[in-house]
């Protein structure tokens, strides 16, 4: 069985018809107990897993996902990992995270594509500049990567952006992160897989959470379409749904969830080499490396949990593209889709213990929890495994509502998640 | 593209509204009120996945109202003027 | 020479009208009415693309929307498009097309190298490598060989797409029998009926296969039917692919033109969707099935007697299925030499006459290079061929039904998934539903509209000899020879499947994502089943246990100009415009764009030295008299008996203690906290005030009076009514303000003992009524005229025409800004941001004072409201001879060898009254810092500055009244 994936060992298998491949992950009958249990196989989920095994030793795991892995938000995004915040605490998780991207091939050995093609975010009026110029200082205080971009700097980067300066949206120059990029979805959760499953987390597809065991106060298990499982330590990432298992557990979470729309273009040949986003029309571009124009947009107008494209958004989206490049008209819409997105009234994450003991929360990333996902997977971890949070995580506890400590970075910067 | 009933205006796009927040979530007054109940009518929600009850505006003609709906299936039960809904 | 057009035939094309285009710069000849699929096969073209991946030559395949090789970038015409299917699309006359991902060309293409390497470079292949030493430094070249088509980076658009929104009561997809009959059927019910078809002719499967109907030949019944709906008035789209169905049965129709118009978005609400989609012949699975001229039976046929091309003379046809039995027979006839390739053993239908029948044989393997030379059986027997026709069975174009949310059933007798339980307001027919003989294609469509309505009209009857539809799956299984591929333009091929299965991603998901089967622009339309079905093979399980992936819209890819509309432009986020707009126009102001309004940002032309002009006018403002078009304040009534108490809730500082005629300057908070807007609030009797808001608030503020009226006080206690359209409000401002103001003669005492700061009086201007309003925005004396929107052209007139013998300016918002800015007077929005709370502003009085229930009252008295540390409102001087500080830039302060921001910048000018920069920020603790230096830091450059009050002009406010 091949194990290490790389060019030689891709090779060697080529020539033996790639029959030698062992499995990515494991797929194990659900045992009664373990040491902990992370619910929800997505991106955070996983994460969390394998660090619960790297970092803290703690191998004796199950990770419930109620559909497939990957399925829900994790395969359903635009990819874009950036670190571009304002809030010193925001800057810490975004920051620890893109960080923790920049290694995970090399850490999971497995390519997740990590494209740091850079990304700028246009600036439409002298307003927006000067918003530009606040966010881009904080950037730089904080230790990230940022600069302000002139118009020329734009047109650089991104040569079919309408410039022309009657524009609805004239650009007259933008902030740019050159570490900003995109990463393979699907490679990210499949690379967290097979890691944890390596170290030895087992991967339960198909299994989803009926209720609580809650005894003393305490949580102490969860029943399952596959059986009970106990644990004392059990982790919740299950983003749009966070308020469902939150009723299951007796409380409620700061959350609305909303479908978030996506779509992508057939694919062409090289046009558009970095992320693009356009706060005047909402909407951000960047194109995959199939070639796809993949396009993020709006939320949708109506609360809900239907996974489920939407006319209304797509052509708002669409009409705000085609006003940022009036040649992408000629493009084919291949695919839309939707992802339920858990939306926070300060935008920012909760992570941190739940009000029912030993279950351990995190969510509330609405529509920016890609970029976020090795740092909610180690932040998520070390609550996991040691009880108490990690100094980055610590803002982002449940308790901040209460306090009106939030972190409303659309508040602070005017740059949306 | 959802039709949602404005009870003043009958069946309208869904582009035509504007959410207003869960029904029944009533504002406790004072400034001694706790820190938790503030923020639990501030930011606590059930944000239930199915069957539902909201505050809605028709942003038309300005009139809010409540409305039954499914947020999963997103089929629409009922929707009655605020002052004849006992959302309370 | 192998495909031809014959002499004769061909129900689609025109030959009276040759018409010629340009394929990969070779010059093809055709007619009228030919696809360029069509048109091309006539020219014997046999390599019209290159796949994705390996860069495979590849063939046409299909005849309609499931082509997945025939990719063509479409320029020089009218309909400039990459991507663009050779098998519905048009040849036009000088059209030019060119084969996609192919360099030069597809025929002679310089990556076909790839495919040599293709069993190092299987599924996901890229996940297992390039990681070392980074994925960036492979990253460019893979973008450079991926991608199909290419984007005119010159291309102008021909204006906007239409977009027609419609209702009916019936709207049918797909004019094959099924839909015919069904929209035939609905239309004599009496409903109002849409029916749609993807295809520039109508008649689905009767255009090309053999039917009776009625008494009468297929195509003379498909053309009295639609004859005699459209003659009933209801509409019948062709070329119109109904691509998706949204939230309530919503249903989008993508309709293309063939003169040069973008395609046209409908959006149509009918009461009854009725589904008749057909079905979608299936490849069968055998070694190198991909070769160029390896084509689907159906489309075979349907290129013979559409288009008249017969597309060899030594064809094998190959099937599972009765479908191929009439194809093998129309090849014949035409005179091609066809052997039938039969997997099933017995209870045949007869071998066609002119046709040798190879019957319980399969196909193992295709052989050929550019195009096919023959094919190999599963008893050894070798074939030559020019051409080979397969039908591997039907798959039901289920898209729609799904996407409306629709469970399918698996049926096994038919090797297919049907639509399971109904949807409401959605039935289905025909193949769709499984049906193959006509007559049970016409009683499903009868079943489908029954519940429409009792209907006059006559259900069609089939009279001419029945299709029988058996069956034989055959899916492709695991370890068999060769490269069996599944997905065409993705390059998937069994084996791919197989190492999926092996790499456990074995949910249809996985195995979708894994291997991207499915995922190409055809979205799996020929694939998806073959490669789940192996899947369900792979691991023992059914194939309804796999499952499919979901269908999402749109079922054929769609112009994104179609989805924009006239959405462009200014239609896209509409600017609001002031009444006066004309009159500044003239006046020399250059405008720009604030809070949603066009607004003058100052009045020296657009050569003029903007800097230089707006500093002129904010020095000339304190020397004499400016005049200034504030009409985008906000003006929303509150009246009623419960206004009073309705203000005092809304407002931070207590209101309803103001006296008639009198006005106050207060906050209205978030229910967080934060201050959400500032302004006057006037009130001109007992139970009516004016709430005047800030431009760009205007429709969120009156949003927030409303929800507040009606959840709290009721219809009874309150009214509110927005007049900020209504007025107009023009400003005079300055030492020299009463002294214009008199001269206009408005009917009422200026006296500052009748007309003091902060109060309002009444007065006419001609005709018509003007509040004059005391309140000042600069900190000199000012008036606030409001009149009539459309009276306030000659006001203003005369206020200028007055102004000129006391040197008035008429100023802009940027001037404005200085002004008020020199005073510390804020904008919210801009001097604050979403966590401002009043008392970081200095305004701590009613937070400490009030007894009564405010709008945010609680969020004033959190932890985080409390602390100390908070940022609080100043003021920032620079050294002398220092330019302004930008605005942005952030306050520093070093702790732990780690910068932190400790506030920042929110305005800052040169003021030109002053002689020195001027800047307004948000500094933590700042209001107890007055007289310290502090650092501070602007892209990297190190800058110093004292803070001080926000005042920094008249702080004892003479000017007021001086």
């Amino acid at each position: 069985m091949t194990r290490r994936y790389s060019a030689l060992s891709l090779f060697k298998e080529g020539l033996a018809g790639q029959k030698g491949w062992e499995p990515a992950w494991r797929s194990p009958e659900p045992k009664k107990t373990y040491d902990a249990i992370v619910i929800g196989g997505g991106g955070h989920g996983l994460a969390t897993a394998y660090y619960l095994a790297k970092n803290h030793g703690i191998t004796n795991v199950a990770l419930l996902e109620k559909g497939w892995i990957g399925g829900g938000n994790t395969g359903r995004n635009t990819t874009v990992v950036r670190s571009n915040y304002y809030y010193p605490e925001s800057v810490a998780i975004y920051d620890l995270a893109h960080r923790l991207y920049e290694g995970l091939s090399a850490d999971l050995n497995y390519n997740v594509m990590l494209s740091q093609r850079g990304m700028v975010f246009l600036a439409h009026s002298i307003n927006e500049m000067e918003i530009t110029a606040r966010t881009v200082n904080a950037m730089q205080i904080n230790g990230i990567d940022a600069e302000i971009f002139s118009v020329d700097d734009v047109r650089r980067v991104a040569p079919l952006l309408n410039f022309a300066p009657d524009a609805r949206f004239p650009i007259l120059g933008g902030g740019w992160q050159g570490r900003a990029g995109t990463a393979r979805h699907d490679a990210v959760a499949w690379g967290y897989a097979r890691g944890a499953s390596r170290l030895g987390v087992d991967i339960i597809q198909n299994c989803e959470i009926t209720d609580f065991i809650i005894e003393g106060g305490r949580c102490r298990g969860v029943h399952t379409t596959r059986g009970t499982i106990r644990a004392d330590r059990i982790g919740m990432a299950v983003a749009g749904h966070s308020s469902v298992l939150a009723a299951k557990a007796g409380f409620r979470l700061p959350v609305n969830s909303y479908a978030l729309q996506a779509c992508v273009s057939e694919p062409v040949k090289p046009i558009l080499d970095t992320v693009v986003l356009s706060p005047g029309t909402g909407v951000y571009v960047s194109q995959s490396d199939k070639g796809e124009i993949v396009i993020g947009g709006a939320l949708d107008r109506v609360p809900s949990y239907g996974q489920r494209g939407n006319l209304p958004v797509l052509e708002g989206v669409i009409a705000g593209l085609l006003e940022m490049f009036p040649t992408f008209a000629q493009l084919k819409l291949m695919r839309q889709w939707a992802g339920i997105v858990d939306v926070v009234p300060d935008s920012s994450p909760i992570i941190g213990e739940s009000p029912l003991p030993n279950l351990f929360i995190n969510c509330g990333w609405g529509t920016g929890g890609f970029k976020a996902i090795p740092a909610g997977g180690t932040l998520l971890a070390h609550l996991l495994a040691t009880g108490k949070h990690h100094d980055i995580s610590r803002p982002f506890d449940l308790a901040r509502f209460a306090s009106g400590r939030l972190l409303d970075e659309a508040a602070g910067s005017g740059i949306a998640h | 593209m959802q039709l949602f009933t404005c009870p003043f205006c009958g069946p309208r796009d869904e582009t035509e509204f504007h959410f207003g927040g869960e029904a029944g979530n009533l504002r406790p007054d004072g400034a001694d009120v706790t820190a938790d109940r503030w923020a639990s009518y501030l930011y606590m929600r059930d944000n239930p996945k199915g069957a539902t009850r909201e505050i809605w505006v028709h942003m038309n003609c300005g009139e809010f109202f409540v409305m039954e709906r499914d947020t999963v299936n997103h089929k629409v039960e009922t929707s009655i003027a605020l002052d004849s809904a006992e959302h309370a | 020479m192998t495909a031809s057009r014959l002499s004769s035939g061909g129900s689609a094309i025109d030959r009276s009208r040759p018409i010629s285009f340009s394929f990969d710069g070779r010059t093809v000849q055709g007619f009228e009415g030919d696809t360029i699929a069509s048109a091309l096969l006539a020219a014997d073209v046999a390599v019209v693309g290159r796949s994705f991946k390996y860069h495979r030559p590849r063939g046409i395949w299909g005849a309609g929307v499931e082509e997945p090789n025939a990719l063509v970038d479409v320029a020089g015409s009218v309909r400039a498009t990459p991507n663009t299917r050779a098998t519905t699309e048009p040849a036009l006359a000088g059209l030019v097309a060119k084969s996609v991902n192919a360099t030069p060309n597809a025929a002679a293409d310089r990556n076909a190298f790839i495919d040599r390497f293709s069993r190092f470079i299987p599924a996901a292949f890229y996940y297992k490598t390039f990681m070392w030493p980074d994925w960036h430094l492979f990253e460019p070249r893979i973008r450079a060989v991926a991608g199909l088509g290419k984007v005119d980076p010159d291309w102008k658009s021909p204006g906007p797409a239409d977009q027609i929104n419609r209702h009916c009561d019936v709207l049918v997809v797909g004019a094959g029998p099924a839909g015919l009959a069904a929209a035939k059927l609905a239309a004599g019910a009496g409903k109002s009926v849409i029916l749609v078809d993807d295809q520039p002719l109508l008649g689905g499967s009767l255009l090309h296969r053999d039917a009776e109907i009625d008494g009468k030949p297929a195509a003379a019944w498909v053309d009295g039917t639609v004859a005699e709906i459209e003659g009933a008035g209801h509409l019948v789209l062709s070329s119109t692919t109904a691509f998706g169905i949204y939230d309530h049965n919503l249903i989008a129709l993508n309709q293309r033109h063939h003169d040069g118009r973008p395609d046209t978005l409908w959006r149509v609400r009918p009461r009854q969707i009725v589904l008749a989609t057909g079905a979608i012949e299936r490849p069968l699975p055998f070694a190198n099935n991909d070769l160029p001229r390896i084509m689907s039976a159906d489309a075979a046929l349907a290129y013979l007697r559409r288009y008249a091309v017969l597309i060899g003379r030594r064809i094998v046809v190959a099937t599972n299925n009765d479908s191929a039995y009439e194809v093998a027979g129309a090849l014949a006839t035409a005179g091609a030499d066809v052997t039938l390739v039969e997997m099933r053993k017995n209870a045949l239908p007869a071998a066609p006459s002119g046709v040798k029948l190879l019957a319980g044989r399969a196909l193992v393997s295709a052989r050929g290079g550019m195009r096919v030379e023959g094919v190999t059986l599963d008893d050894g027997t070798s074939l030559a061929a020019d051409s080979v026709v397969v039908s591997g069975g039907w798959t039901p174009t289920v898209h729609l039904f799904c996407q409306a949310r629709g469970k399918l059933a698996w049926d096994e007798t038919r090797a297919a998934f049907l639509p399971g339980d109904p949807v409401e307001g959605i039935s289905v027919a025909g193949a769709l539903n499984g049906a193959v003989a006509l007559s049970d294609v016409f009683s499903s469509a009868a079943k489908a509209t029954s519940a429409i309505g009792e209907t006059k009209a006559v259900a069609p009857r089939s009279t001419g000899a029945e299709a029988i539809g058996g069956v034989l799956a055959a899916w492709p299984i695991p370890s068999a020879k060769g490269r069996v591929w599944i997905d065409y333009q993705n390059d998937v091929t069994a084996k791919d499947v197989e190492l999926a299965a092996r790499e456990n991603f074995v949910s249809v998901e996985h195995l979708k994502r894994y291997t991207t089967l499915g995922m190409a622009t055809d979205q799996g339309k020929t694939s998806n089943l073959a490669g789940l079905a192996l899947m369900a093979n792979i691991t023992g399980r059914t194939v309804p246990e796999v499952g499919t992936t979901t269908y999402r819209p749109p079922f054929t890819p769609v112009p994104l100009a179609s989805f924009a509309g006239a959405l462009g432009g200014e239609l896209m986020s509409p600017v609001r415009r002031l009444p006066l707009e004309n009159v500044h126009r003239a006046n020399g102001a250059v405008f720009q764009e604030y809070g949603g309004w066009l607004r003058p940002a100052h009045y020296g032309g657009a050569g003029a030295d903007a800097d230089r002009t707006i500093q002129d006018e904010a020095r000339r403002a304190r020397q004499s008299v400016a005049l200034f078009d504030g009409s985008t304040l906000g003006k929303i009534e509150v009246m009623g008996p419960k206004a009073a108490e309705f203000v005092d809730f809304i407002y931070y500082n207590t209101m309803s203690t103001l006296k008639p005629g009198r006005c106050r300057y207060g906050f209205m908070l978030s229910e967080n906290g934060v201050v959400f807007d500032d302004g006057i609030l006037v009130r001109l009797d007992e139970n009516r005030f004016v709430v005047s808001c800030s431009t760009s608030h205007v429709a969120s503020v009156h949003a927030r009076l409303e929800e507040w009226r009606q959840d709290r006080f009721g219809r009874g206690a309150v009214y509110i009514h927005n007049a900020t359209s209504e007025m107009a409000t023009l400003t005079v401002s300055g030492p020299n303000s009463k002294k214009l103001l008199e001269a206009l003669d408005l009917g009422l005492s200026l006296d500052d003992a009748e007309l003091p700061h902060m109060a309002i009086g009444e007065g006419r201007f001609g005709e018509d009524a003007v509040r004059i309003a005391r309140v000042s925005f600069t900190g000199d004396r000012s008036y606030e005229v409001s009149i009539r929107a459309d009276r306030a052209e000659p006001l203003w007139a005369r206020m200028q025409e007055t102004g000129k013998a006391l040197d008035a300016v008429t100023i802009g918002l940027e001037a404005l800004m200085i002004l008020r800015a020199e005073k510390g007077y804020i904008v919210i929005g801009k001097d604050t941001d979403g966590t401002t709370l009043p008392h970081d502003l200095g305004v701590d009085g009613p937070r400490t004072k009030r007894k009564n229930e405010y709008v945010g009252r609680r969020s004033l008295f959190t932890d985080v409201a409390m602390q100390e540390s908070r940022l609080q409102f100043v003021g920032l001087s620079v050294a002398e001879g220092e330019p302004p500080l930008a605005t942005g830039t952030h306050a520093i302060a070093k702790g732990g060898g780690k910068l932190r921001s400790q506030g920042f910048v929110t305005s800052s000018y040169h003021s030109p009254t002053l002689g020195r920069p001027i800047a307004l920020a948000l500094i933590e603790r700042g209001a107890s810092r007055h007289g310290e230096t502090i650092d501070l830091q602007h892209l990297g450059m190190l800058r110093h500055a004292t803070i001080t009050g926000p005042c920094a002009f008249d702080p004892s406010g003479e000017r007021l009244n001086a």
